[in-house]
């Protein structure tokens, strides 16, 4: 699975962390890091993080 | 034969409530009807992007506008069939059918009410041209149009939406007044001392703040008697305009529900499977949906924020599907967290729980009393509490960080599991 965060869209919310803290995390200085490819066991959570992003920055492969 | 569901509104719960059902294996036919001919986009960028951005770009089209805040179709939904542009205009639960303006009736077995809110207006007579309201994508290009610096703005309602939008016109460089009926802006959502923080926040911007009034009339051009060129407030004051912002509540779009029997005085009400009253095979999502949380006192009640779309809808397309599989509703009480934010002058208001529920406050971190004049970002890091007696039923925060913004989400939801489990 491939998970890609526009960054010029992100404005760290921080939802996607709380929705997939495996893949998602806010970094100390409050920047949003992530797995890129994450095993397709967290797609459920995956899908939910972009869900729940409110600026929608989140895309994911639905291959 | 396959079941089919009909899901009424197109906005953002349609559409999670299409996702849900078939991320929860429905095997039937999905068909969504819209109200707007768009399909369905994010509603935050409204008040804030779309209003702002790009003011050199003249020829963007609606097309352009709704591309960049139009939610990503998963391929899930590629099967769903939307009859945008044609709303629902009556319905006959009992004979399991929804009427649309172009005459078509559809029939269903199971019906999904996600009609949403239109805003109110104000009961003035008058011009009625340069008068706005903020909901739909149209609304806000319309507005858009008319925001250019020295445009004089009077923006009736400070509640969220109407503190952005008073707060992206001031950016522009409009002239703007915030007309709130209430003592104090965003008192019902924050409470008086984090309202007055806001308020001076927005007054050390430059933003006119008159509380305690309302328009009582509007004034008419004498070059164009169609358009407005300045309001009168209750108590008399005359302020010029250009335009008018009516940003005064909602009403639920409920009509098309009329002649059933149902309590639609203030939404749709539902169980807390989001079940709509004595008809199994009706859920409703989203705002219009009053339905009762075990950790707010069961009380059914609507609830306007972005994330209650999706958590209604997971609900509402599980019990769906165990009803059309002749199954039971899962046996676990709903009770999504309540969450919200708004931008306002570089400050994020971020906030968990309900707390319009409070009795009172205290300020956990920070201090709202902090000087704005130089710099909204003094209150950066402020966190206050919202309590019943001693349990903790909301917490609001300015900019916080990360860390903090988790760790306080975190107490609001163990203070609700509490009551959960008691």
């Amino acid at each position: 699975m491939d998970v890609r965060v526009d960054y010029g869209m992100c404005q760290d919310h921080g939802q996607c962390a709380i929705a997939a803290p495996k893949v998602f995390q806010m970094g100390d200085d409050g920047k949003l890091v992530y797995d890129k490819h994450p095993e397709d066991s967290q797609r459920d959570e995956v899908e939910e993080a972009a869900d729940v992003c409110p600026v929608q920055a989140i895309f994911l492969d639905e291959s | 034969m396959p079941s089919h569901v009909v899901i009424v509104g197109g906005s953002m719960g349609g559409l999670r409530a299409a996702e849900q059902l078939i991320a929860n294996k429905f095997d039937g036919v999905v068909t969504i009807v819209g109200d707007e001919k768009h399909m369905p986009y994010n509603r935050p960028p409204l008040s804030k992007d779309v209003l702002a951005a790009e003011r050199d770009d003249q020829n963007s089209t609606l097309d352009h506008w709704h591309s960049s805040v139009a939610f990503r179709q998963r391929k899930s939904i590629a099967d769903v069939r939307w009859r945008l542009g044609s709303p629902a205009v009556s319905s006959d639960l009992g004979a399991k059918t929804v009427t649309l303006a172009d005459g078509e009736v559809l029939n269903y077995d199971g019906l999904v009410v996600a009609t949403g809110l239109r805003p109110r207006r104000l009961d003035l007579p008058g011009p009625q041209s340069g008068r706005h309201v903020i909901r739909t994508l149209d609304d806000a290009i319309g507005l858009r149009a008319e925001l250019h610096p020295g445009t004089r703005v009077i923006v009736v309602g400070g509640g969220f939406i109407g503190c952005e939008t008073a707060a992206t016109a001031r950016k522009l460089g409009c002239e703007v007044h915030i007309v709130e009926p209430m003592a104090v802006p965003m008192i019902r959502p924050l409470g008086e001392e984090f309202g007055n923080a806001l308020r001076r926040v927005h007054e050390a911007s430059g933003v006119h703040i008159h509380t305690g009034l309302s328009v009582e009339a509007v004034v008419a051009a004498a070059e164009d008697t169609s358009r407005l060129s300045a309001v009168i407030l209750t108590d008399g004051t005359r302020l010029g305009a250009d335009v008018l912002v009516e940003s005064v509540g909602s009403h639920p779009n409920v009509e098309w529900l009329d002649g059933n029997g149902l309590d639609l005085g203030n939404g749709v009400l539902c169980d807390n499977h989001m079940r709509v009253e004595s008809r199994p095979e009706v859920v409703a999502v989203g705002d219009i949906a009053r339905f009762p949380d075990p950790a707010t006192g069961n009380i059914p009640r609507r609830i306007e924020h972005w994330c209650i779309p999706t958590d209604t809808a997971k609900r509402a397309a599980a019990t769906l599907i165990a009803h059309l599989s002749d199954e039971p509703c899962p046996d676990v009480p709903f009770s999504p967290l309540p969450s919200f934010w708004s931008d306002q002058f570089g400050l994020r208001l971020q906030g968990y729980g309900s707390p319009g529920d409070a009795d009172h406050i205290s300020v956990l971190e920070g201090d709202l009393s902090a000087p704005v004049d130089q710099d909204p970002s003094a209150l950066d890091g402020t966190v206050v509490g919202y309590y019943q007696g001693s349990r903790l039923v909301g917490v609001v925060m300015l900019s916080p960080s990360p860390v903090t913004a988790r760790n306080y989400r975190e107490a609001v939801e163990t203070s609700r599991a509490a009551v959960l489990t008691s």
